[in-house]
């Protein structure tokens, strides 16, 4: 991995996204209205300070999902991929410059969801507040992670679009944020225990709860980065150099 | 000893179950420029892919500057600019084109220089998407450029192009070649033959004729680089068939 060439291309991913604004608005602005809708329907301020942070974890993993499962094929199909690959930069510098680039991204949605929920609906949770913006980079990490995988996956942006209903929305009823998974029949239970947004949905239900939550979150942040590890080698299989 | 920028030898290429390239034997020298001419579909692309290394089942060997095509030290010195442009469209042409240079290592001044060099200077911060596909392919070719490679290989880069700018890049092709860079460039259209210092010409996956223009003019008794073909396609049908008058043998499927 060759730190100039990653840099470079992380750069140069940001400095698309900031070329096309409505995307940049709609990352930022679309996980402050859902949490605000959240908060004006739930009577209940505990429900919302409990599914408010799970929902935290939740908007990360969906959008840089899409994002990057768009951008990357759309470099497939214009024939950059191709390009890039002709040249001495590596495919660990393609997958580190997105991950970058997108984790940047994650960071910057993760501020300004986490401070809109805690300053505007009054989010409260019993951890600290910096763990929720963790916990929430991950996911977005994860689902970049996740979108580069998918894109190899997909001729169209159409199909890539497609992906995230088929890939998310399995993992967003079973991941416990409907129903509690301890109270799933077992075979679901077992299967929530397979999709990675579960143990997103687990760590921030921890910081919503604990004062302390660091040993009950870290175990949920491992399977999580290994969720990570995982796609991007997976993904990095899918970059062929030589192809027909 | 004549030295070659590309060697190839037997090199065929299957794509799905028909044979896209069938036993090139191939040299290009270095510091000339190559043009591969022929109609779309006759390979040039294949011949092209297989040359820079992203080409899957190639079978024979393919060298490329004294080193197997692909290889990890050819990357910084071959550059190759693909039939679309291959270019982030939602960037600023000088945003492509820095992007680029820093792959290769070189720095912003070869960035200036290189945009002279494609005529681009005045468009640095106008965005891809919004020039004309003639300027978008040209930034296409200013990013092969960036890294000074010692082969360039261009498809098709001057279609679309308006015969003053046509003349501009043959020139560019010329004066790269005359500073010891390789240029292999495929072009559909023969009347470009003239600016070449030799003509590979394909069809249906095989080569017709590698030679310089006169003496194929000289060999197939025709006036231009089209007639030449013409004729050689004619006396490869005769041949085949068995027919020893040109132009009466049964026509052939064609792919």
């Amino acid at each position: 991995m060759n730190p100039t060439r990653t840099a470079a291309t992380a750069g140069r991913v940001l400095a698309q996204l900031r070329a096309d604004r409505r995307t940049l608005a709609l990352m930022l602005v679309v996980p402050c209205v859902l949490l605000g809708l959240l908060a004006w329907m739930s009577q209940d301020a505990p429900l919302f300070d409990r599914s408010g942070a799970q929902l935290l974890g939740l908007f990360p993993l969906v959008v840089m999902f899409v994002v990057t499962s768009v951008t990357t094929l759309g470099e497939r199909t214009s024939g950059t991929l191709e390009r890039l690959l002709s040249t001495p930069l590596g495919r660990t510098d393609f997958l580190g410059g997105y991950a970058l680039a997108f984790g940047a991204m994650a960071v910057l949605q993760a501020l300004v969801a986490t401070g809109f929920a805690v300053w505007v609906c009054g989010l409260e949770v019993q951890g600290p507040v910096g763990w929720l913006v963790v916990v929430a980079v991950a996911s977005g990490l994860l689902g970049t992670a996740l979108g580069l995988l998918a894109s190899a996956f997909a001729r169209t942006e159409f199909q890539a679009v497609q992906f995230m209903p088929a890939f998310v929305l399995p993992q967003l009823l079973l991941c416990g944020l409907f129903v509690p998974r301890d109270q799933m029949p077992r075979a679901l239970e077992l299967l929530s225990a397979a999709v990675p947004l579960s143990y997103a949905v687990d760590a921030l239900g921890a910081v919503a709860t604990t004062v302390a939550p660091a040993a009950e979150l870290s175990p949920d942040l491992a399977v999580l980065a290994a969720f990570f590890a995982g796609s991007l080698a997976l993904a990095s299989l899918t970059l062929r150099r030589r192809t027909p | 000893m004549m030295k070659y920028a590309v060697r190839t030898d037997g090199l065929s290429v299957r794509r799905g179950r028909h044979d896209v390239l069938r036993d090139i034997d191939l040299a290009v020298p270095v510091g000339q420029v190559v043009g591969l001419l022929g109609p779309s579909g006759g390979g040039k692309s294949t011949l092209m892919r297989s040359v820079v290394g992203v080409q899957e089942r190639v079978s024979g060997t393919v060298e490329v500057l004294g080193e197997p095509a692909g290889s990890a030290v050819l990357r910084r010195r071959v550059g190759y600019v693909t039939q679309s442009p291959s270019i982030y469209r939602d960037l600023t042409v000088g945003q492509n084109l820095r992007y680029f240079a820093t792959l290769v290592g070189a720095d912003g001044d070869r960035v200036v220089q290189v945009l002279g060099q494609v005529d681009l200077d005045a468009q640095v911060d106008r965005r891809v998407a919004d020039l004309s596909g003639g300027q978008a392919s040209r930034v296409s070719l200013a990013a092969a450029l960036v890294g000074s490679p010692d082969l360039l290989v261009l498809d098709e880069p001057t279609v679309g192009l308006d015969p003053v700018l046509r003349r501009s890049l043959w020139r560019l092709f010329a004066a790269l070649a005359a500073s010891g860079t390789t240029v292999l460039v495929s072009s559909h259209v023969m009347d470009e033959a003239a600016r070449c210092d030799r003509l590979v010409l394909l069809r249906e996956g095989r080569i017709l004729a590698d030679d310089t223009l006169p003496a194929l003019l000289d060999r197939t008794g025709a006036d231009d680089a089209e007639g030449a073909f013409l004729r050689l396609v004619d006396d490869a049908t005769a041949a085949r068939t068995g027919s020893s008058a040109p132009g009466t043998a049964p026509h052939r499927r064609h792919r």
